[in-house]
């Protein structure tokens, strides 16, 4: 039986959900459900959508909201706050030193091959200290909960994470229509995520940067699936948003072009893989990006955030590693916990993980957004055997997972609430400090039993509330 | 040995382009086996400044210019001395992880062939077996100009029979990475080939780790370890890596480029000079 968050072990309500109980009770399932089209109405002027990569149909379907919070106590959330902490600054430490000296490879502590013949460690950052030496200025921890005191990270994400406009709107959302609910303070505000954002950014403008730092956000354009989030966050910094085609280098500098004159830009929050950012530098056979972008920023002229080559320190192959990176790097012990891993590219793991895979969770190692994932218990014996071929065919692009036991959240269920699987996902800022809003997106998994959370499969988001007593 | 170098390439355009990026690994680098006298790198008459040296250690140079031309005219020159060290490359100032250039890449990734030719050497100790593999590259890929493209990876090279130098030299470092040897694909001037030809274009090989040793050059091309006769420009994972021209115009199309290298025998004053040139 998986952890209800909402109840304790006894079945009573838990503290830090009495006064939403009381509110579901005094609100009833028809008016809930009233409020929720409320919700969804609102959702909709304001046009948040996330389009889904690979499904086909409405490019700009609305992601499901579901009314009911997802809560955690004051108590529960210092823990949360130290372990994220810990794991941005290890991913960070590791990065730093795989483009240096390399001393946990040198130490012998993670194989060399699967970082440098990884295709996401860059070459081309070998020896460049980025400002601050900090690689990945949002790092976006993917966690879920298996009991009361047992969180695990199922993954990092170390470039570009994308959902925190869905913290900011849910929460937005949620005040608006139940202003009660927040009026004796106890929730920690999140709204303030935008300013420690830009805060964060123009700690790490580069040496040739005079004066306040002028700060862009770089998409790839309105095609993008999160355009949407690059447009919002941009507004709500107040900082421009611009497309490869509106930027060139010169000098040694980035310029934005504006009808009043090229204008220098400092600090580039890119929303664009590696790949594109600069044909000159990555991909010769790619028309977008700025071409000399990459040596405007390695000859100190700009700052990109996050740094090309970040993805090293994400990758689901070097996942496993994370827990030794923080005992090498900081000497502590890992606060959150990782999932036990078995790599497919070992002799042993390979050996396992096609004996058991109707129990295990099976993913590529480069993938993300639960495409190319196979979950055993829930798969017919034909899909095993042939998701079993594809690993045998590469061992190295596999890991395998056990079927954890998510804890559950309340959720707005047709007849009341129902419990449904959740996990979490912090975004912790790293500049010259790091930084943490008490919060972070709450994705909900909406069929019954169902354990992937991804807004590409079905999922829906919920409002995070870190209680402050 | 001095060698004088002067290496043209020029782009012209159908219309004339708004906006040309270049970026220029025309920087020989100093190392033990050649010493830099001068040398220049210009784009249609203004000298390009060198970046600090890249991740392979290698020096890089950025054009970016604005405004309406019809031709860009690249030109690096100058005068290097070379020294005859019977392959070995060594003097990097950068230190770059071995294990990196196991890596493969599109263009060097090995087929079941590659695998096979990889695997039907025999000799146990490495510089022998170096160049075997050299030797074999060479039987396999009869030397043609044309027959291949600068997209044309190692495993289609072969299957083909026929290519040049770059093709030569991904065979060569797929088939060495392929082997758990450490090896890059090199770009430069060669002054002549093995029949005294001179080359009018910018020439490729191979570096090939030796424990013990460091850096071998091998010039499967001419079979043969890099002598004084070459101008090491830069090195890379595979040709586009070490491309010594890289550029992004916008608003026009290339109508065509022309590559001219000129390579001679910059004998100090009074002696006589050997003119490779015809």
């Amino acid at each position: 039986m998986s952890f209800f968050e909402m109840h304790d072990p006894e079945g009573s309500v838990r503290d830090c959900y009495a006064e939403v109980q009381r509110w579901i009770d005094d609100t009833g399932v028809a008016g809930l459900h009233r409020r929720l089209e409320e919700a969804e109405a609102i959702f909709r002027r304001i046009g948040i959508t996330f389009a889904v990569y690979g499904e086909g149909g409405d490019p700009e379907r609305l992601i499901p909201f579901d009314l009911l919070p997802r809560i955690f106590s004051r108590m529960e959330w210092q823990r949360l706050d130290q372990g994220i902490r810990q794991r941005a600054q290890a991913l960070n430490a590791f990065l730093y030193d795989v483009y240096h000296r390399g001393e946990i490879l040198r130490a012998g502590l993670i194989p060399q091959e699967l970082v440098y013949q990884n295709q996401a460690f860059r070459p081309e950052m070998i020896g460049f200290d980025p400002p601050g030496r900090v690689y990945s200025h949002i790092v976006g921890i993917d966690i879920v909960r298996t009991g009361p005191d047992r969180f695990e990270v199922l993954e990092d994400n170390c470039r570009t994470p994308s959902g925190v406009s869905y913290m900011l709107e849910n929460r937005e959302i949620m005040t608006r229509m139940f202003p009660d609910l927040f009026s004796r303070g106890r929730v920690t505000p999140v709204d303030n995520y935008p300013a420690q954002l830009l805060r964060t950014l123009k700690e790490v403008a580069p040496p040739a940067c005079k004066g306040d730092p002028v700060v862009v956000l770089l998409t790839p354009g309105s095609l993008n699936s999160a355009y949407y989030e690059h447009s919002y966050l941009a507004d709500l910094m107040g900082i421009e948003l611009v497309e490869p085609v509106d930027l060139f280098v010169e000098d040694g500098r980035v310029w934005k072009k504006t009808t009043a004159g090229p204008r220098a830009v400092d600090v580039i929050y890119r929303r664009i893989d590696d790949d594109y950012l600069d044909p000159l530098a990555f991909r010769p056979d790619s028309l977008l990006g700025v071409p000399g972008l990459f040596h405007a920023y390695r000859s100190g002229g700009v700052t990109l955030c996050s740094a090309p080559g970040a993805g090293i320190a994400d990758d689901k192959a070097i996942y496993v590693y994370v827990p030794e990176m923080i005992r090498f790097y900081l000497g502590e012990e890992p606060i959150l916990a990782n999932i036990p891993t078995w790599q497919c590219g070992t002799k042993d793991g390979l050996a396992y993980v096609l004996e058991h895979l109707s129990e295990l969770v099976a993913k590529e190692v480069h993938g993300s957004g639960g495409y190319g994932m196979l979950i055993g218990p829930k798969s017919t014996a034909a899909e095993i055997a042939t998701y079993a071929e594809r690993i045998r065919a590469n061992p190295g692009g596999f890991i395998a997972q056990p079927t954890l036991d998510l804890s559950t959240v309340p959720t707005l269920g047709e007849a009341g609430v129902v419990r449904r699987h959740a996990d979490f996902r912090p975004y912790c800022l790293v500049g010259k400090r790091m930084r943490l809003v008490a919060g972070g997106l709450t994705r909900v998994a909406l069929t019954e039993g169902s354990l992937v959370v991804n807004s590409s499969q079905g999922g829906g988001v919920k409002d995070t509330w870190v209680l402050r007593d | 040995m001095e060698l004088a170098v002067r290496h043209q390439t020029t782009y012209r355009y159908a219309t004339p382009a708004n906006q040309v990026s270049l970026l220029l690994r025309l920087y020989p680098g100093q190392l033990d086996c050649q010493q830099i006298r001068s040398w220049e790198v210009t784009v249609n008459g203004t000298p390009v400044t060198e970046f600090p040296l890249n991740a392979f250690g290698d020096g890089e140079g950025f054009y970016h210019r604005r405004g309406a031309f019809s031709e860009m005219e690249i030109v690096a020159s100058g005068t290097v001395a070379t020294q005859e060290r019977h392959g070995i490359v060594s003097g990097f100032t950068q230190e770059v992880p071995l294990p990196l250039f196991l890596r493969q890449t599109q263009l060097t990734q090995p087929d079941a062939a590659i695998h096979a030719l990889a695997r039907s050497l025999a000799e146990p100790e490495p510089i022998p077996r170096l160049h075997a593999l050299s030797a074999r590259v060479r039987e396999a890929i009869a030397y043609e100009g044309g027959a291949t493209t600068t997209a044309t990876s190692a495993a289609e090279a072969l299957a083909l029979g026929r290519g040049v130098c770059q093709d030569h030299t991904h065979l060569f470092v797929s088939a060495a990475r392929s082997l758990g040897i450490p090896a890059r694909y090199v770009s430069g001037y060669l002054l002549a080939d093995e029949a005294g030809h001179a080359l009018r274009e910018t020439h490729a090989w191979a570096e090939a780790w030796v424990d013990g040793l460091g850096w071998i050059g091998f010039d499967a091309t001419n079979g043969l370890c890099v002598t004084e006769l070459y101008v090491r420009l830069c090195a890379g994972l595979d040709a586009h890596d070490a491309a010594p021209v890289r550029g992004s115009v916008y608003g026009t199309t290339e109508i065509g480029i022309q590559a001219d290298v000129m390579i001679s025998l910059a004998a100090p004053s009074g002696s006589q000079q050997v003119q490779q040139q015809q």
